[in-house]
């Protein structure tokens, strides 16, 4: 047996284990991005979330202006930091609308109260088939639709003080 | 003393849930009547990726999404969808990832030719031994 086959293994063996190191060190991005960036928004009716506001189709995003379509819960945790930040997009003039996912009128009321309320319209997604629909899976995360009802850009995770340039460069884009 | 504040304050402490508040979709965990339509929706079902939970299936998943998920495909089939149209339409939303059925993509084509790359190298090795032995 030649010597280059009698060290073919332990080779094998080091490609594999370089290999493992490099997967460890730069993990896989597990963020799932939805393929409807550049499409439009599909079609849908949500009810009011609460009884005070207007519930959210897809005709109302295709309103002429751009909008911010924020996926949140009451029940969602980094939703509350959220809030506030939305707030300060609205104060900028960015017409923010609302898809609560599994959620009930009393407790997006008591969200809204408690935390503020930076919504237009407000649509209930009981059974997560708008957020599916859209190629959102999770809470928060939003979308930012142009005039014509197109998706321009998806955001994952809550929008953090840092991320405000970029949505409103996204939302400017949009125009 | 120290030890008896931290038991209480543990006591008193609520989890913070990351889940709704609402039950289940109706068909997350509920069987189609017709066995047939039940079958496809279940073959279906384990082959779609959890967003969740990544590494499980819907139907394996206990996140509220695979629940709300595994309605949609039970609604689908219900209403006479195949489970293609509907596979097809959440890998338009989520992309090919969200299926575990590897397509013919050309990034899938090493694992289509990988079992007949290594079925041929197999048979080039024993095709040597055995024609070592026969001259021994």
């Amino acid at each position: 047996m030649s010597r280059a086959v009698r060290f073919a293994p332990l080779i094998l063996l080091l490609l594999i284990m370089a290999g493992l190191v490099w997967r460890l060190m730069t993990p896989v991005d597990t963020v799932v991005h939805s393929k409807l960036e550049g499409k439009a928004v599909p079609a849908f009716q949500l009810p009011p979330g609460v009884p005070s506001k207007a519930g959210l189709s897809s005709a109302d995003l295709a309103s002429g202006k751009p909008k911010l379509v924020n996926v949140f819960a009451s029940w969602c945790v980094p939703c509350i930091a959220e809030v506030e930040i939305l707030q300060q997009l609205k104060t900028e003039g960015v017409a923010v609308d609302g898809i609560a996912i599994r959620d009930r009128p009393a407790d997006i009321a008591a969200f809204l109260d408690r935390n503020g309320d930076p919504y237009e319209r407000i649509g209930s997604d009981a059974q997560s088939g708008v957020q599916i629909a859209l190629g959102s899976s999770g809470v928060p995360e939003s979308f930012v639709v142009d005039g014509e009802g197109i998706i321009r850009y998806q955001h994952i995770g809550p929008i953090e003080p840092g991320d405000i340039p970029t949505v409103l460069a996204q939302l400017e884009k949009a125009r | 003393m120290k030890r008896a504040l931290i038991i209480l304050a543990l006591l008193i402490a609520a989890p913070a849930l990351a889940d709704s508040n609402l039950p289940p979709a109706y068909w997350a965990n509920r069987q189609l009547p017709d066995a047939g339509q039940e079958a496809k929706a279940q073959t279906l079902m384990a082959e779609l990726r959890c967003l969740v939970c990544q590494g499980q299936s819907i139907s394996d998943s206990d996140a509220e999404l695979a629940g709300d998920m595994r309605d949609l495909v039970r609604r689908r089939i219900a209403e006479g969808q195949t489970p293609e149209q509907i596979r097809s339409w959440l890998i338009q939303r989520y992309g090919t990832w969200v299926s575990y059925r590897p397509t013919d993509e050309p990034a899938a084509w090493p694992l289509w030719i990988a079992p007949l790359l290594l079925f041929a190298i197999g048979a080039f090795l024993l095709r040597k031994r055995i024609r070592l032995r026969g001259h021994s």
